[in-house]
């Protein structure tokens, strides 16, 4: 016999915990990556929310006396041009980049959900032209997209919000469609027509819940690279505007000083890739968490 | 009919055990029973009775949740519980082949039916490449697959159901294996083709003299195929018996229940439209009842039943029980005996 | 007056390949029937797997849209109606699924699930509601008191007993029971036949019941239909059909049941090849190249079917 009929040979495996969350938190705990995502996600929370208390002051005035300071036990970061301590700005770059996270996913969420229930559920004709529709944005790099949409929108908090947002719609709607094909064909789904259950009930009340799994682990993926986006665009200046800290933004800044003082640039840097790190690191512990395939 | 004979397997107090997040599952809890050379022995019972289980401890092939085998497997007086890796790995598919219940996911879609049997008959034989492929067709010959020349080049997917069963067959006995480990075999598939699979492991059993364990909770089958039979239930075997025996006069409650419970062709007119029914569920094997396992179940249930587990009682040579009602009588036999 | 008039019914499914979906073919997976069905009678429907008994069911509840036929219940034409009109009649028409583990939605507790009908029907206060499910649920043989349990929770026949709780909330008049004790243990499968019986005759329900399970059909069944490729190969009453089968394939098919009883050895009618693809059917009769009694005419013609006396009917040219 090949290796591959023993794999198959997985059966009684079946017998491990009905309690899916029991099973499902189990074997999220067993992931060390996916554990460490999460702990860093709570901290870059916890200074969001503590900000004022972790930093008095206001990180955006500037103190020209002390520019571009080493780290020291004064500044533990040091200072950027501008004589602000970096801690600070970082500290409330996480608020920036958190709201620009959630707000992101909820318009992708928003607009990516509906379309793509009624893309799957309904088929036909209405599902060809949202697939063109995903199709064509697709066809552009995500971050180009949101560039585009944010020349013709303008720069700022909000509209860096809905271009990133409008860039993640399609992904929603490919993801949730491609499960909505899956869980249509399921016998309760068929059930519910059978006791005369109206569409959008079947929609809302069996199809939804039975496709909020993958739902989650995209939006921890999305939520990273919405963070990575809007950075990015900070960066080119496009973004969140200065004097706001906002992490791509500071990175941006700190370009010219790249040589005589490059912790300026360093640190912001290390905040974006640690967020987007655990982010994604999440995301995948959470898919094989959430994935009764995976056993443990 | 076969104590002359020297069992080819003989398992002995066979426990697997799975260790999961709920705790330990005993799919198998203690069991014992023998196979001959050339004979086709049915295992029966219910899903979740540790049929299967019993029949991949016997290969090794649980690896999937940490299992754990305790026990004696004998194979022609070798204990393979006691081989390692490379030692299972030659018996697996050369002395001992199973068959599985789902040929779709059995065979690999990427490979060419021939190269799969060509493969299982290299890792086991000298042979060359062209050697293998002549004997991998040489196999779809035998289990029956119309122009078996063409048919080695083509991919799973183009084959049927049974095409795929009689595949599996035909590579299980690709190595001349002395006994063959059948799961449910025809489970997945039709009347029709299913009677020509049964009539396709009768005759290649009787050219090879191939022992068979048909595993299958089809009565119908076991009927037909098997030459003996062992009853199991939640993890243990409750009754063991040559197959007109058990179908004649079945003692256990619990085989008495089950030929009860199916629908027979002919026999509404005589016992109307009321099956016999076995009350309550399959126990799940994380709680397995105390006492003898069936008592929540038994229609015939005594006081003892609930507290002592029933010895395994021997009828005669042929014929073992695990039930107080044969306990007792054996005991009232003895005692008449006796005065 | 039957309750259940299917006529000439058809459901092809096109085969589309390629960017602009071409329609290359077509699987005639129902090929023209028909039948009849009685209030408190049992129709059996066999056939092998891929014969199409699946779609039929889920034809005449229009889960699947029918290509053509006639579908009246209850007086009404079922392929006439509107969708609103075709929820309402839903209410009388049900249906019990093969699988009872993906049949049940696993994010919903039994009392949600089995009231699922009722809140679509009837504007009923939630406590009546409650009364309904937990009446539903003793009816069906489970405990009321389980009723926020969640399917996962549940064995496989008691997950079959939900499904059929479900089905006979508003009181329906016919069930199609699609497959219904097929993925069941042995001794829970004569547990939901004798419920089905029971629940059968208190009712007065009438059963479309579809199975592969040639003796489970057999028992539960008074008519029974054979079906082979999309077509009925023959009809009759039970006895009639399983004591004087006409068609050769009804005689195979019976001849291959494996019967539980190791002293009658029966001769079997081993029928050779597989059943042919029902994109590409064979000419004239579809069965006549398994045939082990073909005739020259069978490749030809295609039989209809018709009555061989006293409601047994068949579709074969040798009658």
């Amino acid at each position: 016999m090949t290796e591959q009929k023993e794999d198959d040979v997985c059966q009684p495996g079946e017998l491990v915990t009905d309690n899916r969350f029991k099973r499902q938190w189990v074997k999220l705990k067993r992931n060390k990556a996916a554990l460490a995502g999460g702990m860093l996600i709570i901290v870059y929370v916890l200074s969001a929310f503590f900000a004022p208390v972790i930093f008095p002051g206001n990180p955006s005035a500037p103190n020209l006396i002390k520019s571009l300071e080493t780290p020291s036990v004064e500044n533990l970061l040091g200072t950027d041009e501008l004589g602000r301590s970096i801690l600070g700005r970082i500290i409330y770059g996480s608020r920036i980049s958190l709201l620009i996270a959630v707000g992101v996913v909820s318009v992708g969420m928003i607009l990516g959900i509906p379309l793509g229930l009624v893309s799957g559920y309904y088929g036909g004709k209405i599902d060809f032209i949202i697939q063109r529709i995903t199709d064509t944005m697709l066809a552009f790099p995500g971050f180009l997209l949101a560039l585009a949409l944010v020349a013709v929108l303008g720069v700022g908090l909000r509209n860096t919000v809905i271009s990133i947002g409008i860039s993640m719609v399609p992904l929603y709607i490919r993801l949730v469609r491609g499960c909505v094909l899956s869980v249509r064909a399921e016998d309760y789904v068929e059930a519910a027509k059978a006791v005369g259950t109206r569409d959008i009930a079947i929609l809302i009340r069996h199809i939804l819940p039975n496709v909020m799994v993958p739902i989650t682990v995209q939006t921890s993926l999305s939520m990273g690279m919405a963070i990575l986006f809007a950075a990015g665009l900070g960066f080119l200046g496009i973004g969140v505007q200065p004097p706001t800290p906002e992490w791509g933004a500071m990175l941006g800044s700190a370009r010219s000083y790249l040589f005589n003082a490059p912790h300026v640039a360093t640190f912001p840097g290390i905040a974006i890739f640690l967020a987007v790190l655990s982010f994604n690191l999440l995301g995948d512990g959470l898919r094989d968490a959430l994935d009764p395939r995976f056993r443990i | 009919m076969n104590e002359q004979l020297k069992p080819l397997l003989e398992i002995k107090g066979l426990v697997t055990r799975f260790h999961t997040l709920d705790g330990v599952v005993k799919a198998v809890d203690g069991i014992d029973f023998e196979v001959y050379e050339g004979e086709t022995l049915g295992l029966v019972g219910e899903s979740g009775c540790g049929k299967s289980v019993t029949a991949l401890s016997i290969l090794q092939l649980l690896r999937c949740p940490p299992a754990e085998i305790m026990g004696r497997i004998l194979f022609e007086g070798k204990n393979l519980l006691e081989l390692d890796r490379e030692g299972i790995r030659k018996i697996r598919g050369n002395d001992i082949s199973m068959i599985f219940q789902e040929p779709m996911t059995s065979l690999n879609p990427v490979l060419k039916i021939g190269e799969q049997i060509a493969e299982a008959a290299r890792t086991h034989k000298n042979m060359t490449r062209q050697e293998a492929w002549r004997w991998a067709v040489e196999m779809l010959r035998m289990v029956q697959i119309p122009g078996p020349n063409s048919r080695a080049r083509q991919y799973p997917h183009s084959f049927s159901g049974g095409m795929r069963q009689r595949t599996m067959i035909g590579m299980s006995l690709s190595c001349n294996p002395r006994l063959i480990l059948a799961d449910e075999p025809t489970t997945a598939l039709d009347v029709t083709i299913q009677a020509q699979i049964m009539s396709l492991l009768h005759r290649l059993k009787d050219e090879f003299n191939t022992a068979i364990v048909l595993i299958t909770h089809d009565l119908g089958v076991i009927a037909e195929m098997a030459s003996r039979v062992v009853v199991m239930y939640a993890g243990i075997v409750v009754e063991e018996a040559p197959v007109k025996e058990i179908f004649k006069d079945p003692r256990h409650p619990y085989t008495q229940g089950l030929l009860g419970s199916i629908p027979v062709i002919g026999r509404k007119r005589q016992t109307g439209r009321r099956l016999q029914e076995i009350p309550g569920i399959v126990p799940s094997p994380m709680e397995t009842p105390s006492g003898c396992r069936f008592h929540p179940r038994c229609s015939k249930v005594m006081n003892r039943c609930c507290r002592q587990e029933p010895p395994m009682i021997r009828l005669n040579e042929h014929r073992r029980v695990s039930c107080w009602l044969e306990a007792h009588s054996t005991v009232k036999k003895s005692q008449a005996g006796g005065r | 007056m039957a309750l259940l008039e299917v006529n000439n019914l058809k459901k092809y499914f096109p085969i589309k390949k390629g960017v602009f979906s071409r329609t290359l073919g077509q699987v005639r997976a129902v090929d023209g029937i028909s039948f009849t069905l009685k209030r408190g009678e049992t129709l059996g429907l066999v056939g092998e797997s891929g014969c199409g008994k699946t779609t039929v069911g889920r034809s005449i509840l229009r889960l699947i849209e029918p290509t053509a036929g006639q579908i009246t219940f209850n007086n009404q034409n079922l392929l006439d109606l509107e969708r609103e009109e075709l929820r309402k009649v839903r209410a009388s028409l049900q249906i019990i699924f093969q699988d009872p583990f993906s049949s049940l939605d696993p994010r919903m507790n039994v009392g949600q699930i089995i009231a699922e009908p009722i809140r679509n029907h009837l504007k009923i206060s939630r406590k009546e509601i409650r009364e309904r499910v937990a009446y539903l649920m003793e009816r069906v043989g489970l405990h009321p008191e389980h009723i926020s349990r969640y399917p996962h929770e549940f064995s496989g026949g008691q997950r079959q007993r939900i499904g059929i709780a479900r089905a006979l909330a508003l009181n329906p008049l016919a069930i199609i029971c699609d497959e219904p004790v097929s993925a069941l243990d042995v001794s829970i499968q004569a547990q939901v036949i004798n419920l089905l019986a029971r629940l059968q005759e208190q009712m007065n329900l009438s059963y479309l019941f579809i199975a592969h399970d040639l003796s489970v059909v057999e028992h539960i069944s008074d008519r029974v239909a054979v079906m082979y490729l999309g077509r009925i190969a023959e009809l009759a009453s039970d006895q009639e059909l399983y004591q004087n089968p006409l068609h050769p394939y009804s005689r195979a098919l019976l001849s291959a049941v494996p019967i539980p009883d190791p002293e009658i050895r029966r001769k079997k009618i081993v029928l050779q090849g597989d059943v042919p693809s029902p994109m590409d059917p064979p000419s004239g009769c579809s069965f006549h190249t398994r045939c082990p009694e073909c005739k020259e005419i069978c490749s030809q013609e295609e039989p209809i079917l018709k009555d061989a006396g006293d409601g047994h009917w068949v579709s074969c040219h040798l009658w």
